[in-house]
């Protein structure tokens, strides 16, 4: 008898343990659903109606932004950018994840050292270099010139590195002698054999890819090549204090990112795990 | 010779993205370049301009304090939300996981948009809070005290995410035989967090440190954009300098300056990250 006191007390410290967390998830999920329900409102009602629920929803601020700001070709801008750097920095990665784990040439080494010091290297310092080297191509406010410097992503190398080198021996060693090529390794042998590793990279680049801001900032100035993350600031001047209709721009400008976590939740979290370099 | 191939690529990418820009840094930072355009040869004249600079030392200052206030803050509010979280089973835990997670996929303009309607000095909601204390409404982003808090508080809130997965991820790999066997021994709940898993969360939580630490002083977004119409001098960060150097005072060579010595300390800090995963890993 004397053990269900201690019980009782842990169970009631557990309850209110649950709640506060449920307390707490709430609060910091709050300004992204205040963003939304103002999003819902029109323009007028957002300053004087402070309702939890909108009395009075509409779609106003949405059908404003399609129909009085670029946000069209923003979103299409964005889509073009995000998806090339994900296909060829995947790619890329994987090409040379494989050569490094598997390959052994003149070189290696090097190579090896140069995609560590890229990944030490703050890019953010690089900007004003990139800045010249692209306008010097004549590559400004040109879907090229936003995508080149956005490629450099060693962790994705390193993932693939490490992901090739804990698979063993023996799956290379009976291809080659079926006389199978190294590209044929790398795409019907390797790679299939975890699509996971593929898919979690790709998601995480592509939101990286998606919210980039500094660099598209610079390299697309012309209104019309700019990214959705970089328009719906540069409008806000534009529009004034209309927070409807810049809230309704937030929330579309983030919607395919929280869409692509919320539908690969379980990728996500494997992305950054591995490339935090931690076993899930 | 198959191997070149599948290196090629990359070897193009990064010669011309990475090694070339990076030799092009150095060196432009001992010219007085524009930011088109070659400049002369000057020497260290950029550098000793560099350490003699106050605003570079505001800079630095600014940078610093922003760190201070993010990184170790920012990793006790995740491990303790990672210790709530885990707690949780089912799909609640999935649930409340997504809402603290959720701010982390964001852009940060968009972060920015949501956080400047409610921090809006008239009609914001966060007001409600701000007024009971301080007895007025404030407008935090054109009120110095209140500006690198301000940011702060909104950047742990947008990058928390990433280093809640981290310690969840760590406290899964803590054996349950370990807990299993202290409450055979009678440790009470609070022994098993001071003794169990506090501890061995430690080389998780040194990792969350480090990251934070290289991520927040490459800070420029959102300073930029909560700073953008105001006096931007005063609430001046790191990257933010580089940028004004080089795009709205043209002076290429001496922003190249400024980024050799951001270059520089990032450089040393990673370096240290890494061998404290190169560490983490022998064992």
């Amino acid at each position: 008898m004397s053990q269900t006191t201690p019980r009782r007390r842990i169970d009631l410290a557990g309850a209110l343990l649950t709640t506060l967390s449920l307390i707490c998830a709430l609060l910091w999920f709050f300004p992204i659903y205040w963003a939304i329900i103002t999003s819902l409102r029109f323009d007028q009602d957002t300053i004087t109606q402070f309702s939890l629920i909108p009395n009075n929803p509409t779609l106003s601020g949405y059908i404003f932004d399609f129909e009085n700001s670029k946000l069209l070709t923003w979103y299409m801008n964005s889509t073009i950018v995000s998806v090339s750097i994900t296909v060829i920095a995947v790619m890329v990665a994987a090409c040379t994840g494989y050569a490094i784990s598997q390959l052994s040439f003149p070189g290696r080494t090097a190579l090896w050292w140069t995609i560590l010091a890229s990944f030490m290297v703050p890019v953010s310092a690089l900007i004003v270099n990139h800045f010249i080297i692209i306008a010097g191509i004549g590559f400004l406010n040109s879907y090229l010139g936003i995508i080149l410097p956005m490629l450099l992503t060693p962790v994705t190398v390193i993932v693939y590195k490490q992901f090739f080198d804990g698979l063993p021996r023996e799956f290379r060693e009976a291809a080659v002698m079926d006389g199978a090529t190294e590209f044929q390794l790398l795409f019907r042998v390797f790679l299939p054999m975890n699509w996971g590793i593929t898919t979690a990279l790709a998601i995480i680049t592509f939101i990286g890819a998606w919210n980039a801001f500094l660099w598209p900032f610079l390299a697309a100035q012309d209104e019309t090549m700019m990214t959705v993350t970089v328009g719906i600031t540069a409008v806000q001047d534009a529009f004034g204090v209309a927070y409807g209709r810049l809230l309704s721009g937030a929330v579309l400008a983030g919607l395919p990112v929280a869409l692509a976590y919320l539908l690969f939740q379980r990728r996500v979290t494997q992305a950054i795990t591995l490339s935090a370099g931690i076993k899930g | 010779m198959v191997a070149y191939i599948l290196v090629a690529p990359f070897i193009l990418i990064y010669g011309w993205m990475f090694i070339y820009p990076t030799i092009q840094m150095v060196q432009m930072s001992f010219t007085d370049a524009h930011l088109i355009g070659a400049g002369k040869w000057v020497g260290f004249k950029n550098y000793t301009r560099m350490f003699k600079d106050p605003t570079f030392y505001k800079a630095v200052v600014n940078t610093s304090y922003f760190v201070a206030l993010t990184v170790v803050p920012g990793t006790i509010v995740a491990l303790a939300i990672a210790l709530m979280v885990r707690r949780l089973k089912g799909w609640v835990q999935s649930v409340v996981l997504a809402a603290f997670f959720l701010p982390y996929v964001l852009p940060i303009s968009v972060v920015y948009l949501i956080w400047n309607w409610l921090t809006n000095t008239q009609f914001g909601m966060l007001q409600g809070l701000i007024i009971p204390i301080v007895g007025e409404p404030v407008n935090i982003w054109r009120t110095i005290p209140w500006f690198m808090p301000g940011v702060a508080v909104i950047t742990i809130w947008w990058t928390n995410g990433f280093s809640i997965l981290l310690f969840l991820a760590g406290l899964r790999n803590i054996p349950q035989e370990i807990y299993e066997a202290a409450s055979l021994d009678g440790a009470t709940r609070r022994q098993m967090l001071t003794r169990i898993t506090l501890p061995l969360l430690w080389p998780i939580t040194v990792l969350c440190l480090t990251i934070q630490l290289i991520l927040q002083m490459k800070i420029f977004d959102q300073v930029y954009l909560f700073a953008v119409g105001g006096r931007t001098q005063s609430t001046m960060v790191m990257v933010q300098y580089i940028y004004e150097q080089a795009f709205q005072k043209n002076a290429g060579g001496y922003a190249a300056t400024l980024a050799v010595a951001l270059f520089v300390v990032v450089v040393v800090f990673s370096v240290l990250q890494f061998q404290i995963l190169r560490i983490r890993g022998q064992r």
